[in-house]
């Protein structure tokens, strides 16, 4: 038993134990926030740190909230089925967008931007959709009365932790799976070096999907159970551009290369939420974004690798 | 082995491939020579599946293999070196070998990518250890990791496009070598597109010519080096006469002392 | 047959398709301002709406609330985004000229957060109104807002404007080589970062210019720029990047899909027939996505 992998059993034990120890809710709920999050940028990196840069993933967060939401609402259908469609959903739409960028070699700046629009239309579908969706004004799946297994809704924040600390271990199991597979060395073959990596063999369409459409099914289960737990979704806080730079931002602050680099972005985007809301009240609203507008170009133009990334870098860790 | 019938490759109006036909048997080495611009290049691109055939049909092992996508082609037991080397520089030696064995077979197995991918390193002479990276291999090495990932695809076809650029003498010598090599071991049919005519002419079995896109001559290194039209081709009727001239002159030179 | 008499139907139809026209003609303006950056600097303000925006908003402060005649106003707000340009391509877009591209985007992108964000603080979230109520002009059973008919005059004229200015100048013709070989200036002497800073003052001029005349027609509030941002980035990339006349005609194509999807029923779902057919395009086009410069 290394000294590594001790340390990290222990934590895990720390983690798990957490809730039971320690039992202020609006700690836990941070913490809960902070995991979602997590596992959210961390679904964005899969696809980020091989060059598919997406700015519209707040498009297949969206797309995961509301139809969980609404077969909920409007068809009494579970979450435990509303889920799997919801990433159904998302994986489609992941293709259909996907399918031509990739086929006509669609990469970078292009790529980006159709992306971008993306997040725009599925803002601007669930807007248009007012009359079932509430539009601007957000939308509350309905409550059930106390904790419902069936309707995966739970009253107290130690349920909502452990779920939250199993989802995000998930995301991070997912990331190294990836990591370590040879789907990773054709990603990086292909943002190289395309043509050569069509040459070596690699369907270069299909790898890319493939990851992209996993990446957008994480999304959207970021995005669905983030609905469960907040029990009410509005365009702006699950889609749209804001979301998407934001997970953008995150990942990036916290390093895009690392495991653990999108959980870093995630505390410290939470976090700072979380002080300027206690520190300046409603007048703190629209507030933190501009601090992560500022935050982030700053980043990109002084640390491109990444808090966590240079990190590593500089203690010898990763390449 | 391989049929190709009246293949043409047209880039807007400029032809690039006009109207070429020849037959590869299994187990021999073709070589494929011309000057700049004959459309060799093309011709193997278009073999691989970089290109769509404008016309034309190419037979492998009876199948129709014209149009389909590069990774469907390399998956059917065409394999390809480029002339100039496209290594994946964020990868070791060894997983860019271990890579292209896994996808060119067709993503079965891991382990089997990663046993194809020491034999081919094997074949060509650089070294498995996982942990030598690109940027360490010189011109030569470069040559060798491309024929290794080509090889690691276990091709039945081999399309060597310019092995030899970029050598020196020594290095031609024992890269000619290899491809022979390469053949009578594993079994493996070469077509082989060089420039530098000398040392491929020693290794093949057949020799086509082309010049603008067509074919101008075929059969045995021997006959094809002295068939006019590919001297003129290479040479130009100029230099020809000039040889004739300096042949004379040395003749009556001869004859008066 | 009466030939001489429109059915109702089609009236409407004909008064969506001009209407697709005078909005065409200010999203024109706008991809031209994306396309002239990139084409030049090579680089995309993924902001380039929210430039608008504050555009929009200064057009509100110096016209409705301090009062100040429109034809000094005007002037006034395309000057403030033209320096808005300026600035972006001092501080931000200078040190990043020679970064991978992904990093240039997240940039401009931090930017966006910012002017959105900055204007949810200093302005608030509510929607406001220039409170101009030009007159309608109709034609027959068709209506058309003066102000709609001004915007496309006033959008045509920036962009003959842009056109003589990039034929006639030394400094426009500068731009124009720069935009089709960067290494060649440099072999010439000249210098890149005064042209840099020209094309984005240009670039914000443009923006400018769209300011004013989208706050003729509609409220100007934070996220206005999320309206049209989408749009003129579909429509950037399906005319080519770079690619002045592609933009051009893909502003007009993309402006008829929203008006006519418009007609039929709310405007959002406009948007969405737009996307629908950007995907379609792309599949069908590929060549239509194909920029000057890979």
């Amino acid at each position: 038993m290394t000294a590594r992998k001790l340390g990290i059993g222990v934590a895990a034990l720390a983690l798990i134990a957490l809730p039971f120890v320690y039992k202020q809710p609006y700690h836990l709920h941070v913490l809960v926030l902070i995991l979602i999050w997590s596992f959210a940028y961390t679904s964005w990196s899969i696809m980020g740190r091989f060059g598919l840069v997406s700015l519209g993933h707040g498009g297949f967060m969206g797309v995961g909230a509301y139809v969980t939401a609404l077969l909920w609402n409007h068809l009494g259908v579970s979450p435990w089925i509303g889920i799997p469609l919801a990433l159904l959903a998302a994986g489609l739409l992941a293709v259909v967008v996907g399918y031509p960028c990739f086929r006509f070699r669609i990469i970078g700046h292009y790529f980006a931007l159709v992306t971008l629009a993306l997040s725009g239309i599925v803002l601007q579908v669930i807007t248009a959709t007012r009359d079932h969706t509430g539009g601007s004004l957000g939308y509350t799946p309905e409550r059930t009365k106390g904790s419902v297994l069936a309707a995966v809704q739970f009253v107290d924040k130690e349920t909502w932790y452990l779920i939250a600390l199993l989802v995000w271990a998930l995301g991070l199991l997912i990331w190294y799976q990836v990591d370590g597979s040879m789907l990773r060395h054709a990603m990086e073959a292909i943002s190289e070096d395309e043509d050569a990596a069509a040459a070596a063999g690699i369907n270069v369409t299909a790898e890319k999907l493939k990851i992209t459409v996993l990446s957008a099914m994480m999304t959207a289960f970021a995005g669905a159970l983030y609905c469960q737990y907040q029990m009410f979704i509005s365009p702006d806080t699950v889609s749209g551009i804001s979301v998407s730079l934001q997970m953008v931002f995150a990942a990036v602050v916290g390093g895009i290369y690392v495991a653990l680099g999108p959980t870093v972005g995630a505390v410290i985007t939470i976090l700072l939420a979380e002080a300027l809301r206690i520190g300046f009240g409603t007048a703190a609203v629209g507030w933190d974004n501009l601090i992560y507008g500022v935050l982030l170009v700053c980043f990109i133009v002084l640390l491109p690798q990444g808090i966590l990334g240079s990190l590593l870098v500089r203690s010898g860790a990763a390449k | 082995m391989l049929l190709v019938k009246g293949l043409v490759k047209r880039f807007g109006g400029f032809a690039a491939v006009n109207n070429v036909s020849f037959e590869v048997e299994r187990g021999e080495i073709l070589g494929l020579i011309g000057p700049n611009g004959s459309g060799k290049s093309t011709i193997f691109n278009v073999l691989s599946g970089t290109y769509r055939p404008t016309a034309g049909s190419i037979l492998f092992d009876g199948h129709e293999i014209a149009g389909l996508a590069p990774h469907q082609i390399i998956n059917r037991g065409i394999g390809r070196t480029f002339q100039i080397p496209r290594p994946f520089r964020r990868l070791s030696v060894f997983d860019n070998v271990a890579l292209a064995g896994y996808y060119g077979q067709g993503r079965h197995s891991r382990a089997k990518a990663q046993a194809s991918a020491e034999r081919a390193l094997a074949v060509v002479g650089l070294p498995i250890d996982p942990r030598v990276e690109v940027g360490g291999l010189g011109a030569a090495g470069l040559k060798k990791l491309e024929l290794a990932k080509a090889l690691a695809t276990e091709p039945k076809l081999l399309l060597a496009d310019e092995s030899l650029g970029g050598l020196d003498e020594h290095e031609m010598s024992r890269a000619a070598d290899m491809l022979r090599r390469i053949r009578d071991e594993m079994g493996i049919t070469i077509i082989w597109v060089e420039h530098i005519m000398g040392v491929l002419m020693r290794v093949v079995d057949r020799v086509i010519v082309l010049d603008h896109g067509e074919k101008i001559a075929e059969g045995s290194p021997g006959a094809v080096a002295n068939d006019p039209k590919v001297i003129e081709v290479y040479l130009g009727t100029q230099a020809q006469a000039a040889q004739q001239e300096l042949a004379t002159a040395s003749h009556a030179e001869g004859a008066q002392s | 047959m009466n030939f001489g008499f429109f059915d109702v139907f089609d009236i409407y139809l004909l008064e969506a398709v001009v209407n697709g026209i005078l909005l065409g003609g200010v999203l024109a303006l706008m991809a031209l301002g994306l396309n002239l950056i990139f084409g030049v600097i090579d680089v995309v303000w993924i902001c380039y709406a929210e430039l608008i925006m504050i555009g929009m908003y200064g057009l509100y402060y110096t016209y409705a609330v301090y009062g100040l005649p429109m034809w000094i106003a005007a002037p006034m707000c395309i000057a403030l985004v033209a320096v808005l340009g300026l600035l972006l391509h001092y501080i931000v877009i200078r040190p990043l000229l020679d970064a991978a591209p992904i990093n240039q985007l997240l940039a401009t992108g931090g930017v966006l957060f910012f002017l959105q964000s900055f204007a949810t603080v200093a302005f608030g979230i509510d929607f406001r109104n220039l409170g101009i109520r030009l007159p309608v002009l109709a034609i027959g059973e068709m209506h058309f807002s003066y102000a709609r008919l001004l915007a496309f005059l006033a959008a045509l004229a920036g962009m003959v404007t842009i056109y003589l200015f990039m034929t006639r100048t030394y400094i426009g013709t500068a731009i124009r080589a720069i935009a089709q070989d960067r290494q060649i200036m440099v072999l010439m002497g000249v210098d890149s970062q005064r042209l840099y800073l020209v094309t984005s003052a240009l670039g914000g001029a443009l923006a400018g210019l769209a300011a004013c005349l989208l706050v003729l027609q509609y409220d100007v509030h934070p996220f206005v720029g999320l309206s049209f941002g989408p749009i003129t980035f579909m429509i950037v990339v399906l005319g080519g990047l770079g690619n002045f006349i592609g933009g051009f005609v893909a502003s007009f194509v993309f402006a008829e899909i929203i008006s006519l999807g418009g007609l039929y029923s709310d405007l959002e779902w406009g948007y969405v027939l737009a996307f629908a057919f950007f995907i379609l395009m792309m599949f069908a086009r590929p060549q239509g996505l194909l920029t000057r410069r890979s």
